[in-house]
């Protein structure tokens, strides 16, 4: 099961190689998020609408190994954007994946354009 | 280089070994271990643990590398022989000689075997070892292929139950024989020996007091014991669990001085009558007592290891025997002196024979000092009490209140956590005091509940202190001048009941306009949900509002499974189906081929939903007649119920329909946490309704209305809120009970945690519901009625709409199914595949 997670590395703005149109805007409900399927990965789409801000992850929640993450709830600890695993209510960074739980797993990020209504996330391949 | 040898590698030797490489640094020593034993230390306290499938693996106290990275010599399967005290050597069974320049004897303790005629015979068993166990488990599957049925365990100790419910767990009937005229003769009073005795009796084990067992009869093999008066006892096999022997043959053959009951005399250090060999474990005696404890064991290997390093560390004049233990389920402890002379002090009892509760505790004559005590049923109490004694606490002026808890005053009799002494230890696991957990936040280094629990490691064993801990970081907190309140999390400076009450008077309808207004941030999982249900509890509005501030299996509808796929659960009022409708559910569950299973709560559950499966699941459902069954929600999950008197011979009233209007009344309504109900026809109480968070027995001219139990992690039974009541009060009283809980308990706090902290307790709401102390009783039952009346089922609501339907799916941007989720066979069924 771990070799699925090798799939997600973290991709920076100045990395992407690739632009994928992941769908309208309208298809991401407000203040949460959907997951898009990009060849074989799953990706998990965030509309923060209250920050007026969109961020895109791995729906593989790195603790058990489920694709789960778009149905997580989002939030915020300290102002930084973060989303909770549905399972076992693990936290995420959105800004950098890194595990705000306390334990060193963390997930790949994606940058994200929006042009227009159409939603573009960055890869590498 | 100092040579260290260890005789015998028991639980003792081997925390003697943790604790000396942890010490030492180890360069200068070497140790090496001798157990005659086939493999390393186990763990024996929990040996019955193995027929309960355990593995001897799983019991071992370390891992198979950790001798070997501690630079420990260990040779199992290897006896001591003999110790040439005089040139300092030991030779073994296999002659070899070993030298030593400190020798370390951990031979712990065999089993005692009474001088019975027919011990030798076949069938019969001591409790000690790994190899008696699986000796005892090959016997019994022979036995039982024989079609033998009945087994019996000499011996009504700790260790003696233990082994009853061992040989229960092999499938035989347990028979317990105690010489002594009550069960742990050493821990229990007549009392608590009765009340013990019956619950265990319950659970099929039979108990024989006050037997002297004359001889084992059977001609090569165990058939029966025959006792005084010719009284046989008909078995096919008896396990001896009598008590422990210590293994003082190696220091007696030495010459070193032993009892005149056995075991090696030891003093506070240690030290055997030569200097050079010590003691630890059951072997030593000292004070002129075995310890039968592990703990005391503990304690003597790392006096040990001290002194062996220098150290100054002694063992304590007086060793505490002080116990708490589920024993087959039931809660049995003691403490201090369970037994008192009434000379010394006088004891105060009390006893609940309809409960199963006993509780013994013994006050000074001055009536100013707690000297021990007894609990079995219940021992909630322990902690407290515990440590009231070994602090030698002031008690209340009415002691009984320590095990009544205070009535019709308005302070609670145990005082405040901050009455402990500092020396108090509060986490027994990591072995905190109270003055560490204080002073982490008085002295600025710890702020929160959580950083004293990285501080200190406090609660992080077993958990059991956590209450207790937690109070103390408020107290300490508060005697900062800081404002302490329940808030709801770093959004909100409010209290869930706060957050209520500021929702309802602003008419405050969605997150935005409520972070905006009073919060900060952009919320998170915790307030998001707790808004979520609120909106609920004013407004009705369903989980398909808001939905990406509900918690994940509101959210969809569903519970979410291990693998990311759901659970179905259509409502079956008070349990009840037709053929029907069972057949409709059948063939869902054969289309989508799910796991079925009946749930605790009477009703079916259907595993292995995908997201995009659900809408067309309960399309086929609704059409039959079902509607959601909110399993997934912090709201009412089912009331469950007994036949009644529909069918029962037994039954007062009926049951059924009262289960099924009751849980058509509350269904989908919203609350702090989920709500359970239960309705049972007589006393008998087959629903289970005590176990609860309101439950309703039918009586002689009446129902008797309970509240507040539950199941799970700490039971509780639910108390008596109304005795005798129609109907119609029933429902009147349950309006007003589930809205005022709704409307002031925290967040996923259960009934009977709410209770707990309510200040001035059932006789508080006792007021409130029945007598209207705070005049809100209108208000309530019309806030109730108004979810009631605006109740609509949810998936019926989602699956009329094309835009909600739009959520039920994995991809956003395509048809395509989650192709990570597999499943393996289950029986005639699946599962997913392990994590």
């Amino acid at each position: 099961m771990e070799n699925i997670l090798k799939k997600y590395e973290s991709v920076t703005p100045s990395d992407v190689k690739v632009w994928f149109n992941a769908g309208k805007t309208a298809d991401f409900p407000a203040d949460g998020g959907g997951c898009v399927k990009y060849k074989d990965k799953q990706i998990a789409v965030i509309n923060f609408e209250r920050r007026n801000e969109w961020y895109a992850c791995q729906n593989l929640c790195p603790h058990k190994m489920e694709m789960v993450l778009s149905r997580g709830m989002i939030g915020s600890a300290d102002e930084l954007p973060k989303i909770a695993c549905p399972i076992h209510k693990k936290t995420f960074s959105l800004k950098d994946g890194s595990n705000l739980s306390g334990d060193d797993l963390k997930i790949a990020t994606y940058p994200v354009k929006i042009v227009e209504d159409e939603v573009l996330i960055g890869f590498m391949d | 280089m100092i040579k260290i040898i260890v005789v015998g590698n028991g639980m003792v030797g081997f925390k003697f070994c943790e604790k000396f490489v942890s010490k030492s640094g180890q360069e200068k020593y070497q140790i090496t271990v001798f157990g005659e034993e086939p493999r390393r230390a186990y763990d024996r306290v929990h040996l019955s643990e193995y027929f309960a499938g355990k593995s001897a693996d799983d019991l071992s106290m370390s891992t198979a590398t950790w001798y070997e990275e501690n630079n420990i010599i260990l040779n199992t399967s290897e006896l001591v022989t003999d110790i040439h005290k005089e040139n300092k050597t030991i030779t073994t069974h296999l002659e070899k000689t070993h030298s030593y320049d400190y020798l370390v004897l951990a031979t712990g303790s065999g089993a005692f075997v009474p001088p019975i005629e027919g011990v030798e015979k076949e069938g019969v068993f001591v409790y000690r070892t790994i190899e008696d166990l699986d000796a005892i488990m090959a016997y019994a599957k022979k036995i039982k292929q024989n079609g033998a049925t009945e087994a019996a365990v000499l011996g009504g100790g700790l260790l003696g139950l233990e082994a009853a419910k061992a040989v229960r767990d092999l499938g035989l009937n347990p028979h317990v024989v105690e010489f002594a005229p009550r069960l742990m003769p050493r821990q229990l009073d007549k009392g608590a020996s009765n009340m013990l005795r019956s619950k265990i009796e319950e659970l099929n084990i039979k108990i024989h007091l006050s037997k002297s067992t004359q001889f084992i009869d059977g001609d090569d093999c165990i058939t029966g014991m025959m006792f005084e008066e010719e009284e046989l006892l008909k078995v096919d096999m008896l396990v001896i669990s009598a008590g422990i022997k210590p293994r003082d043959e190696l220091g007696r053959g030495a010459g070193l001085e032993v009892g005149v009951r056995g075991g090696v005399v030891v003093n506070n250090q240690m030290q055997t009558s030569d200097p050079n060999i010590y003691a630890i474990g059951e072997v030593a005696l000292y004070n002129h007592m075995i310890y039968g404890l592990v703990a005391p064991g503990y304690e003597m290997a790392d006096v040990a290891a001290e002194q062996i390093l220098q150290g100054d560390k002694t063992m304590r004049e007086s060793i505490d025997m002080s116990t708490q233990l589920k024993l087959i389920g039931v809660e049995v402890a003691s403490f201090g002196d369970p037994f008192i002379e009434h000379q010394e002090g006088t004891p105060i009892v009390y006893e609940n024979k309809l409960s199963g509760i006993y509780k013994r505790i013994n006050i000074s004559k001055d009536g100013t000092k707690l000297l021990g005590g007894i609990l079995v049923g219940d021992s909630s109490d322990y902690n407290t009490l515990f440590q009231i004694y070994s602090n030698g606490m002031a008690i209340p002026k009415n002691p009984e209140d320590l095990i009544l808890g205070a009535r019709g005053g308005e302070s609670s009799s145990m005082g405040s956590a901050m009455d402990l002494p500092d020396t108090a230890v509060i986490c027994s696991c990591e072995n905190v005091t109270k003055g560490s957990i204080c002073c982490s936040i008085t002295d600025g280094s710890c702020e929160t509940f959580g950083d004293v629990v990285k501080a200190t490691k406090a609660t992080s064993g077993c958990g059991g202190c956590k209450p207790m801990v937690a109070d103390l970081v408020k107290e300490a907190q508060k005697s900062l001048g800081k404002e302490v309140k329940d808030v709801v999390c770093e959004h909100f400076a409010y209290s869930r009941q706060e957050l209520f009450d500021i929702v309802k008077i602003n008419k405050f309808t969605n997150h935005n306009e409520v972070l905006g207004t009073i919060g900060k941030g952009d919320g998170c999982e915790i307030c998001r949900p707790v808004l979520s249900s609120i909106f609920s509890s004013i407004y009705n509005d369903t989980a398909n509002k808001h939905v990406t501030s509900q918690d994940s299996n509101d959210r969809f509808l569903a519970n979410i499974q291990r693998n990311g796929t759901y659970s179905v659960v259509p409502r079956m009022a008070g349990g009840e189906v037709t053929a029907e409708k069972l057949i409709a559910i059948g063939e869902v569950a054969k289309e989508y081929n799910l796991y079925t299973k009946i749930t605790g709560a009477q009703r079916v559950d259907l595993f292995g939903a995908e997201l995009n499966d659900l809408p067309a699941i309960w399309k086929k459902l609704i059409d039959k007649g079902f509607e959601s069954g909110h399993a997934y929600g912090k709201s009412l999950r089912a009331v469950k119920s007994c036949v009644g008197n529909a069918w029962c011979r037994y039954g007062m009233d009926d049951s059924t329909t009262l289960a099924i209007e009751l849980e058509n009344r509350y269904r989908g309504i919203r609350s702090p946490h989920k709500l359970k109900g239960g309705v049972s026809a007589c006393i008998r109480e087959c629903a289970e309704a005590r176990g609860k968070d309101f439950g309703v027995i039918a009586v002689e001219g009446g129902w008797n209305l309970y509240i507040c139990g539950n199941g799970g992690a700490n039971p509780k039974h639910a108390v008596l809120l109304a005795e005798q009541i129609d109907k119609e009060t029933v429902f009147k009283y349950m309006d007003r009970f589930l809205m005022y809980y709704i409307r002031t308990a925290g967040p996923l706090v259960r009934t009977s945690t709410w209770l707990e902290k309510l200040e001035g307790g059932l006789d508080y709401l006792k007021n409130v519901i029945i007598n209207d102390s705070l005049g809100i009783n209108e208000t309530l039952e019309a806030e109730m009625q108004q979810l009631v009346d605006t109740f609509e089922c949810e998936w019926k609501q989602a699956i009329e709409d094309p835009e909600m339907m739009k959520r039920f799916r994995h991809f956003t941007n395509t048809d395509d199914r989650d192709e990570t989720i597999e499943y393996i066979p289950l029986r005639e069924q699946k599962m997913p595949v392990a994590w």
